[in-house]
């Protein structure tokens, strides 16, 4: 007897499952009123000094709380542990990125009540990372210089998916072959909506702006109460 | 390797479908994935022939439709395929393009007995 296959249309988003947890780790954060970005680069970028900075520049004026994603080691959690934060490390153990249950599973580690602002500093990649939501109110991008000005076209999603990006390692710009206006130009063609800022995460260049973004929207958070 | 994620989700979607049709084995699994998706279709070819041994899907065909990137100009809402990013609207030059296709990553449907 011929067995005949049954057809199931289904049409389902693939990531549907953490894309609810995102949903539901999002209406945590508003009901906290914390705002929550989720800092994405390759790895070497410049995300762990920079997120330091950030939190130094404004630990006098919000409580700010830090996820740090790597796939091993505590070293990240060390270094922003010394600014004074609150600080949790996710070791993903191989996984590329985070996603919405990983954050979900710091929950009970955290002090949300006590808490502005929570910067998640996602594993370094420029790929996996732009597919997983995790309950952001933003996503915040940093390209470093020494890594050219080729990557926009080459990971797009990325690029479309940010908020912001934060062109960093500006001090070496006299030493690298890098066509920053084409990085800018080229971010701004896939994604129009995105702030492009020029820092330096180690001698401070520019950083203020990032600063005065950063501040505005928590500002805009928490008037939303 | 996001791939392997991706895998576990539509074999945890499967799987819990199955029933609902009285299905015990699956014969076939059809993805519609976008080409913004930077998916490496044979990360996912190798990532499904590892995650469904010893489940109801193991030997199953798997398979891909590549959904092309598809734009829409902000200004006249003329709808092309994007070719590069580069790219203006090709009816009236504007720069800013919406994109309206290519972000796809959905099972359309699978088959089993």
């Amino acid at each position: 007897m011929e067995v005949i296959a049954i057809k199931v249309p289904l049409v389902k988003n693939i990531l549907e499952a953490n894309d609810k947890i995102s949903d539901l780790n999002k209406r945590f954060f508003d009901d906290k009123n914390v705002l929550v970005v989720n800092i994405m680069s390759s790895p070497g970028a410049g995300k762990t000094t920079l997120i330091s900075n950030t939190i130094n520049a404004l630990k006098d004026e919000f409580k700010i709380g830090v996820i740090e994603g790597d796939i091993q080691s505590t070293y990240d959690a060390e270094k922003i542990a010394e600014t004074g934060a609150q600080v949790v490390q996710i070791n993903t153990g191989g996984a590329c990125h985070l996603d919405g249950n990983m954050i979900r599973d710091t929950f009970d580690q955290l002090d949300f009540d006590n808490m502005d602002l929570l910067i998640v500093e996602n594993v370094g990649n420029l790929v996996c990372p732009a597919e997983f939501q995790m309950g952001e109110d933003f996503k915040v991008m940093l390209l470093s210089i020494p890594e050219g000005d080729d990557k926009p076209l080459k990971y797009p999603l990325m690029f479309h998916e940010s908020s912001v990006l934060l062109v960093n390692k500006i001090d070496l710009l006299p030493y690298i072959e890098c066509d920053v206006d084409k990085i800018k130009k080229e971010s701004l063609k896939i994604n129009p909506e995105i702030k492009i800022f020029e820092v330096s995460g180690k001698i401070g260049t520019g950083l203020d702006q990032w600063f005065n973004w950063l501040k505005e929207k928590i500002r805009q958070k928490n008037d939303s109460k | 390797m996001h791939e392997l994620s991706i895998i576990e989700s539509i074999v945890d979607i499967i799987l819990e479908e199955m029933p609902k049709h009285n299905l015990t084995r699956v014969t076939k699994v059809s993805l519609r994935i976008g080409d913004m998706r930077q998916v490496v279709p044979e990360a996912m070819q190798f990532g499904f022939e590892v995650v469904t041994k010893n489940t109801p899907l193991e030997g199953a065909d798997f398979l891909i439709e590549h959904i092309p990137i598809k734009g829409q100009c902000e200004k006249c809402k003329h709808e092309f395929l994007v070719q590069s990013w580069l790219d203006n609207c090709p009816r009236c030059e504007h720069p800013n393009i919406q994109i309206i296709a290519g972000k796809e990553l959905e099972i359309a449907e699978f088959e089993g007995t």
